[in-house]
């Protein structure tokens, strides 16, 4: 593979990146002028759907399909909701963009906002960014100065408002119609679908959400060609692989030496991501696992590493997907039960609490392995554990929306892979628990039980 | 016609009625639990009791396609081929999962839970539930906090269906509750300071599917398993709500909506919910009284009636009968309204017919949804003048002309009759009956126009007699007695019965047949009138059976125990 030149990054390690002087200086905003210079926004959305370029939110829903579903002919308005909730723990790649090369993102909001014809653009930034909030603000400052926001951009008959909306800091904000809600002034309760936001999204009008990330790509797109894009990354691999194409931004964290955000072509494994760029697992140790796109996509044993962080790659493992390409790195000291601890703790807390399933099941898997960390495990738990794991979900279909999903995945391959240091931590800590239990469940086999 | 096929079973609905998978399955005979899921509110599918597999019969091939994953019942609309699964091993593992989840935390104190008996979560766990609890937390907090005047929140208790939240929302429009924090720390409260205080708050407590809302004037009063419920009409204002009364050995404890797309759909005022003391009130009348000097005489039945007529004869001839009025009170169902009229004609041929005084209470309060509660505080101000212009075509006569001709003197001799919830004269208006040589009162409660009179007649209240009421719009309804009449009293058809010399018992229904051969207002009515009533000025309503989910507001017993409660009931109406 040629040496890759960075496309997203190109611009952040200069000085002042993040003004508009500098970014048009790098040749900034000339894509605006090509989509306002003669492009269709029916031009655009084929673009970007020859492109293959699917979103970077976590899902990986091709983005030139998803404008595509808005309804033709609408008389208006219709929305665009940027995602920049970016709390997916371990997840950084938004905030990189947003803080050190905004106009990209508005570039790329711009182009989306031409193409699916939307007049007002909303972005929902979580509170927990406050460089990022200053410098997106400012940037939108500066394009309405320079005539590239509000009425009629560059002499065109475009128009577009951009409002920044800020969260008040949780999870579920980031699911797009939990988003939607947000913004409406509402609680995050995720809605049911259908109808879906581009249908009836913000306000009862077609609503797109998009991720910062797929909106910066979208610049590179329009000027350099669908071709180019999809010179990068993994082809597909059959009817039901959309492929994986285009530059991506890959956050690696945990115990390695250079945690860091580092762009690559799609298809990078996560061991080349920690010995080509991460230095290494920290303090000279060994790997043991890691979480290959953020937590909600399950947990990759060291073993696993040389997978493709593609689309379909983690898949491949038994993990949920990609995700956002957040590589966090578990190096061979690190405890499974404080892993899942961990992980279940955060899913309890962020469940917004109206589906049944995930509610309850996320409390519930939290207290279990609670008990299991403070010395009170039971073997029994690991199967009430997966049966939860297995129950909630929009995959099974128990949930409204995919946080459910997330919160299971951690606990499935946990306990699928590591399912030995859970037995054995359980028979340590809790020695006569166990085997009382054992031996009760064993008499009622028999049928000599106490018949509770 | 859309075919619906419900495990197996082919059912075939209107295309019009726009059903839900539940409503669908109900058609065929299947219950689908379901807790969050309303017929009068948004759909939000969140509860997950509903899940079920669903899949798309294919016209020409016969092939089915079912989704790989369960879907809401409730979410999915019953569409010609439609094919629906709700017995599969995958819907009964996540009907128990829901239920185990929903117990995790659940104080399970029902032995002190006034939903018990008809909490939908203790009865889905027996058919839908875990036999054997896996988990092993160890709850029992049972916190409560009060929410409004009438409504009380045991928080522990609430399965977060969000119903509550939504009827604020979206039917009375206060949107006084709300839901607070996240996750499995999610409960129902209300913004500091703004309690849920309108007049449709108690419709929250019927709304909840566990005892998590309880009424405040209901908690603690009685198992609701001891309760008969009676069908009935509210009469506290002209909407005249649907309505069930429930008792206990002739207490009356609990009045709840009854569906009616007619009238109120599922909801009901406060009002009519719970201003109903007057009804055990400790001063009702109690026998028929003859007032001699200053000494009240208690008669007894049915002698104290025939000392009511023959005064009231002995007037008609000593006046002539133009000089007496019998005034009806709007609180007179048809029926005894018919009898009291054919009275007067018979004993009194030119007596004049007075609709008595109609109450008017600040003016008509109607929430989000249409729900209104009316000025008009009386159930039959349309009856009584429809059957008033009947019998005396002329000149309508109402209370204040009355008042007025009985100051005049052009009145000598009155039957008066009331029967309102509450004192509704004062000893002013009272003092205008002066120049009366002969006033009947027959009322519920000793008002200072009753200690005026030379006879007093008692009355009782709806929830003691049958009979029908005209709503503002032309609806006529009946109701059935719950209680019987207070001792020492009758019901009012069977007093107007015996006056107008009539032997044995007061059958409404009978009466009810007569007024429509005689009376062509009611002509509609000659076949009896149905549960959801008869629109006698639009000749046109709805007739759901309230057999049928969807037409309540509780599964239990209303709808889970179908067969039979609600059939009985209607047989015995019938
Ligand atoms: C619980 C949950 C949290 C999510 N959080 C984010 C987020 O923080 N940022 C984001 O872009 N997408 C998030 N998503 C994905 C969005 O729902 C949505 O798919 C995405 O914003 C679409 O953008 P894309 O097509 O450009 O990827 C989340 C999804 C779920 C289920
Ligand atoms: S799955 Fe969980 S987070 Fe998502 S809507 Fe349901 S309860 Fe809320
Ligand atoms: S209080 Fe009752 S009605 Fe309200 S959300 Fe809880 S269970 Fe549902
Ligand atoms: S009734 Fe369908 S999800 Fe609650």
């Amino acid at each position: 593979m040629a040496e890759f030149e960075p496309v997203l990054t190109a611009n952040i390690h200069k000085p002042d990146s993040h003004t508009l002087r500098v970014y048009e200086q790098g040749g900034g905003y000339q894509a605006i002028r090509k989509v306002l210079g003669g492009m269709s926004p029916t031009d655009v959305v084929e673009l970007v759907k020859a492109s293959n370029l699917r979103g970077r939110g976590g899902a990986g829903f091709p983005c030139g399909m998803k404008w595509s579903f808005l309804p033709k002919d609408h008389p208006g308005p219709i929305y665009m909701c940027v995602n920049a909730d970016e709390s997916e723990p371990a997840t950084f790649n938004n905030r990189i963009l947003m803080e050190q090369d905004p106009h990209q993102v508005i570039e790329g909001i711009i182009i989306g906002c031409f193409a699916t014809k939307a007049s007002t653009a909303y972005i929902y930034i979580r509170y927990e960014y406050p460089t990022a909030f200053r410098r997106l603000q400012a940037a939108i400052d500066e394009c309405y100065a320079a005539g590239l926001l509000g009425k009629n951009i560059q002499g065109s008959q475009f128009s577009l408002d951009i409002y920044l909306h800020r969260g008040a800091a949780a999870y579920i904000c980031g699911e797009e119609t939990g988003l939607i809600e947000s913004l409406e002034g509402k609680r995050a309760w995720p809605r049911i679908k259908p109808p879906f936001p581009a249908i009836e999204g913000a306000f009862r009008k077609p609503t797109v959400v998009n991720n910062i990330e797929t909106m910066a790509c979208v610049p590179h797109i329009v000027n350099r060609g669908a071709d180019w894009f999809k010179s990068m990354g993994v082809p597909s691999t059959g009817p039901r692989d959309a492929g994986s194409y285009g530059p991506k931004l890959y956050c690696i964290s945990g115990h390695v030496e250079k945690p860091g955000c580092y762009e690559m072509p799609m298809g990078v494994t996560t061991r080349e991501l920690v010995e080509r760029y991460g230095g290494g697992v920290w303090k000279g140790r060994k790997g043991k696992a890691s979480i290959p796109g953020g937590l909600s996509m399950g947990i990759m044993t060291e073993k696993e590493w040389d997978v493709p962080l593609d689309f379909a790659g983690p898949g491949k493992v038994g993990c949920l997907g990609l995700g956002t390409a957040a590589v966090t790195i578990m190096d061979e000291t690190t405890s499974m039960i404080d892993f899942l601890h961990n992980s279940c703790r955060f899913y309890a807390h962020e469940s917004c609490g109206q589906c049944t399933p995930c509610r309850e099941g996320t409390s519930w898997a939290e207290r279990i392995v609670h008990r299991i960390k403070a010395g009170k495990g039971r073997l029994k738990d690991l199967d009430i554990l997966l049966d939860i794991a297995s129950s909630i979900g929009i995959i099974p279909g128990t949930t409204i929306c995919g946080l459910a999903d997330g919160a299971a995945w951690p606990i499935k391959n946990a306990i699928a892979k590591f399912r030995g240091e859970f037995e054995d931590d359980i028979k340590r800590t809790n020695p006569t628990g166990w085997m009382v239990e054992e031996a009760v469940e064993a008499l009622e086999l028999v049928g000599l039980g106490t018949g509770h | 016609m859309a075919i619906i096929t419900v495990d197996g079973k082919d059912i075939e609905v209107r295309d019009d009625e726009r059903l839900n998978v539940i409503q669908a399955a109900d058609r065929a005979g299947v219950e689908i639990p379901f807790y969050c899921w309303h017929p009068g509110l948004s759909v939000v599918a969140s509860c997950r009791m509903c899940l079920i597999e669903t899949g798309q019969k294919n016209k020409e091939t016969g092939k089915v396609d079912m989704l790989p994953k369960l879907v809401p019942a409730c979410q999915t609309p019953a569409k010609d081929g439609t094919v629906v699964i709700t017995n599969s091993e995958k819907v009964k593992a996540n009907q128990r999962f829901v239920q185990e989840g929903l117990l995790l935390d659940h104080p399970v104190d029902c032995s002190i839970c006034d939903q018990a008996g008809e909490c939908w979560l203790q009865d889905y766990y027996f058919d839908y539930g875990h036999q054997q609890r896996r988990a092993d937390i160890k709850p029992f907090t049972s916190r409560r906090r009060d929410l409004g005047e009438h409504v009380t929140l045991f928080v522990d208790r609430c399965v977060m269906c969000s119903r509550c939240v939504r009827f604020t929302r979206e039917v009375s429009g206060g949107g006084e509750l709300q839901v607070i924090d996240r996750g499995s720390h999610a409960e129902i409260d209300i913004f500091p300071g703004f309690p849920i205080d309108d007049k449709m708050s108690g419709n929250v407590n019927d709304l909840c599917p566990v005892g998590a809302l309880c009424s405040q004037d209901f908690l603690y009063q009685q198992r609701v398993w001891f309760m008969q419920p009676h069908n009935s009409v509210c009469t506290r204002c002209s909407t005249g709500c649907s309505i069930q009364i429930h008792e206990n050995q002739e207490h009356l404890y609990r009045v709840q909506p009854r569906y009616n797309p007619n009238v109120n759909d599922w909801w009901m005022c406060d009002i009519g919910r719970f201003e109903n003391g007057y009804v055990h009130a400790p001063e009702r009348i109690n026998s028929v009284k003859r007032r001699n000097d200053s000494q009240w005489e208690n008669l007894l039945w049915p002698q104290g009636l025939l000392a009511v007529a023959s005064a009231w004869t002995e007037a008609a001839l000593r006046h002539s009968s133009e000089k007496l009025a019998v005034v009806f009170s709007p609180f007179l169902t048809c029926e005894e309204a018919f009898l009291l009229a054919s009275y007067a004609k018979q004993a009194s041929p030119k007596a004049r017919l007075v609709l008595g005084k109609v109450p008017i209470v600040d003016e008509d309060e109607t929430f989000k949804k249409g729900f209104c509660i009316r000025a008009e505080r009386c159930p039959n101000r349309r009856g009584i003048e429809a059957i008033l212009s009947h019998f005396q075509p002329d000149a309508a006569v109402g209370w204040g002309d009355f008042i007025a001709q009985v100051e005049s003197g052009a009145i000598r001799a009155a039957y008066v009759t009331g029967n309102y919830p509450e004192v509704w004269n004062d000893d002013a208006e009272a003092a205008k009956f002066e120049k009366l040589s002969l006033l009947i009162v027959h009322d519920l409660l000793p008002t200072p126009l009753a200690r005026r009179a030379q006879f007093v007649v008692p009355g009782v209240t709806f929830a003691e007699k049958d009979g029908s009421y005209v709503n503002h719009a032309g609806l006529l309804q009946s109701a059935s007695w719950g209680i019987r009449p207070l001792e020492g009293t009758q019901s009012d058809g069977q007093s107007f019965g015996q006056l107008l010399g009539r032997r044995g018992l007061f059958q409404a229904a009978d009466v009810m047949q007569e007024l429509a051969k005689v009376v062509p207002f009611f002509a509609r009515a000659a076949d009896g009138v149905p549960e959801a009533g008869l629109n006698l000025v639009s000749g046109t309503e709805k007739t759901p059976r309230t057999t049928e989910l969807g037409t309540v507001t509780h599964p239990t017993p209303t709808f889970r125990s179908v067969a039979s409660q609600l059939v009985e009931i209607d047989v015995q109406t019938a």
